[in-house]
């Protein structure tokens, strides 16, 4: 049985509370702001830094609750937490819902009129609102909890075989993203095509997470503090990021010999690429580099806000996708001058940290208060959530 | 996208008055037309002086009304490849109609090409495979799919991506679309009129409020004119035979 570590690792919640604002502000059409998101730079996003965390705190939230109370216990916890998500996911559909209602109302621009036939659907809205509870038609930007969900419901079976045996944990992840590119495996989605995210194949960076919190990580060590494999994650850093360059100034593009332009493309985002998976690894190595467990700036002043939003992440992320719409309908109503936009986008910001720290007093007042004690490992202020 | 448009802010404020023939509202997107890559077959057109351009779009390559057909981009490009190329007969057809994506434009892609047997072939896709969420694949093999049959039939190509439209950008998600056209196009060795950015760069700067959520057709039929006119800048800027940086080989 692997020995958990009690510790938190507050860099987790730092970057966890990073990759919130980024997907924020990645979720606002026609933000000026979002140049400075790491997906304009390279080949992963935020998604994955997103995912990875959550395996590791899902791990080390429920792996706690599977040690002590048993399989059945941590895996009701992990159900409730799912339940939560869709209720989440549902009451942001219905968001979504009255925010292009409003559109379609309003707007008839003939420039337009093919676009506008994106708003067909809502002529059915008992066929739409019946697949979007089903999660098989899911808004633009709303991937990322339904991708969630299922890879919770898929998660106490790899959770309790991670506590057992975590490396054939990990080889049992990896043939089944292996076996989905093989094979094409994926969640067919409402009207056409299949999931964004497919849960099949991003499994793998959600176990990979799990795998690192139940002592994977102290395992990689060695290769971490590695200067050759720091050497390599910046040398692919670099290159991903010429390579982005060429998406920007084509130009550019006769400085990659086609040999390498036909290996890499396309760049499978639903499938979890290769290359993103290697370019997310390779902002890990040069992350742990740099910001070791017990960095001073962890406890600084200026880390503190995204910690909050880290620690939250289910409110935050839910939160964050609201405020993007809210953002969007700001710009097409009000302005959408450079001011505004920034303006926008750092009050959106302000607005995620100020609710991270509402429910972080929120669950300590409930703690204090009368009535039941919450269970000692149900995961709270100082621990945050999966 | 964001880098190109930085990029084309900087040359604007460094040269103010070297492009006096446009109008005024078409200006500022003229630093995102670059050759990149060669059109051999519409050299020789100019050079035979007999140009003949097919279009192949969907819904987003029309206008409404009955001057639609007229003030439509297409025509547009007509009219200013004939002023740009004098000497020069420019005819440009299309295969225009509404709600197609890339596949099912594939399919009328031959007969197409073989009665307007064109030397380039302007092809404008992506938006109703974004609103259908056609599967990335094969989208992708759409476009290799065309690009190759426009190549068999003697023509060369040139992709349209989506247009910039701000209302309903939280509704279609473009961006992978948009991706996967890019990465074709460089792979094809296809140069990309890249719509999106031209249109979103005017929507920044203000020339055109696309925003806007009026029924009226001025703003769309000015928008297309400046389409026509900076397509038919690309076109004559990748046909220039003897371009001193002009990327042959690769």
């Amino acid at each position: 049985m692997i020995k958990l570590s009690t510790e938190r690792d507050l860099r987790l919640d730092l970057f966890r509370g990073i990759a919130l604002w980024l997907i924020f502000l990645d979720h606002i059409p026609s933000n000026a702001v979002s140049w400075i998101t790491i997906r304009n730079y390279g080949f992963s996003d935020a998604t994955e830094i997103f995912v990875f965390i959550s395996g590791y705190t899902a791990a080390f939230v429920y792996g706690r609750a599977m040690q002590q109370h048993g399989f059945i216990v941590a895996s009701a916890r992990v159900l409730k937490r799912a339940w939560q998500i869709y209720v989440a996911h549902v009451f942001l559909f219905a968001i979504y819902l009255a925010e292009i209602a409003y559109v379609a109302h309003s707007f008839d621009n003939p420039l337009y009129t093919e676009e506008m036939g994106v708003l067909d659907f809502l002529k059915n809205p008992e066929i739409t609102i019946f697949q979007a509870l089903i999660l098989k038609f899911k808004p633009v930007n709303m991937d990322v909890l339904p991708l969630y969900i299922v890879l919770l419901l898929w998660f106490p079976p790899m959770l309790w075989l991670l506590l057992r045996t975590p490396s054939l944990a990990l080889a049992t992840s990896a043939l089944f993203y292996a076996l989905t590119w093989w094979f094409d495996w994926s969640i067919p989605a409402y009207p056409n095509g299949d999931w964004v995210f497919n849960p099949f194949a991003w499994q793998l960076m959600f176990v990979f997470g799990a795998w690192c919190a139940l002592g994977g990580a102290q395992r990689l060590a060695r290769w971490l503090t590695s200067p050759v494999i720091f050497g390599l994650a910046v040398a692919y850093v670099l290159f991903a990021f010429g390579i982005a360059m060429t998406w920007y100034f084509p130009r550019l593009g006769v400085f990659v010999p086609k040999l390498i332009s036909d290996a890499i493309y396309p760049i499978d985002k639903p499938n979890l690429d290769v290359l993103r998976i290697v370019h997310f690894l390779s902002l890990a190595v040069i992350t742990v580099w740099f910001v070791p467990r017990d960095w001073r700036g962890l406890k600084s002043p200026l880390s503190w806000p995204a910690i909050v939003c880290g620690q939250h992440s289910l409110e935050t992320f839910c939160l964050g996708v609201f405020l993007a719409f809210a953002a969007h309908f700001l710009f097409t109503e009000i302005s959408n001058s450079l001011l505004v936009q920034v303006i926008g986008s750092l009050a959106g910001i302000a607005i995620m940290v100020a609710a991270a720290v509402m429910i972080s007093w929120y669950r300590r007042v409930e703690r204090q208060g009368p009535g039941p004690q919450p269970p000692a490992t149900k995961p709270g202020y100082a621990g945050g959530d999966a | 996208m964001m880098g190109r448009v930085l990029v084309s802010l900087v040359l604007l404020l460094l040269a103010g008055p070297a492009w006096a023939e446009h109008p005024a509202e078409c200006r500022v997107a003229e630093q995102l037309i670059e050759r990149d890559f060669a059109l051999p077959h519409v050299i020789r057109a100019i050079a035979a002086k007999q140009l003949d351009i097919l279009v192949v779009g969907a819904g987003s390559s029309l206008l409404p009304g009955a001057n639609g057909a007229k003030d439509a981009y297409p025509a547009r490009l007509q009219f200013a490849l004939a002023e740009k190329l004098p000497g020069v007969t420019v005819k440009v057809t299309t295969d225009v109609l509404a709600r197609r994506t890339a596949s099912e434009m594939v399919k009328s892609l031959t007969p197409a090409l073989a009665s307007a047997k064109p030397a380039l072939m302007v092809w404008q896709t992506g938006t109703v495979d974004a609103m259908r969420s056609v599967d990335t694949d094969q989208f992708r093999a759409a476009l290799e799919h065309g690009i190759g049959i426009a190549r068999s039939e003697g023509a060369d190509v040139v992709l349209i991506n989506a247009q910039y439209s701000p209302r309903t950008e939280s509704m279609i998600a473009l961006g992978t679309y948009a991706e996967n056209m890019r990465w074709v196009a460089l792979q094809q060795e296809v140069p990309l009129f890249d719509r999106f950015s031209i249109m979103k760069l005017w929507g920044d700067l203000g020339t055109f409020d696309l925003y806007s959520a009026t029924k009226k057709l001025d703003m769309a039929e000015r928008v297309h004119d400046c389409l026509g006119r900076l397509l038919a800048d690309l076109v004559v800027e990748s046909a220039k035979p003897d371009e001193p940086h002009a990327e042959s080989g690769r």
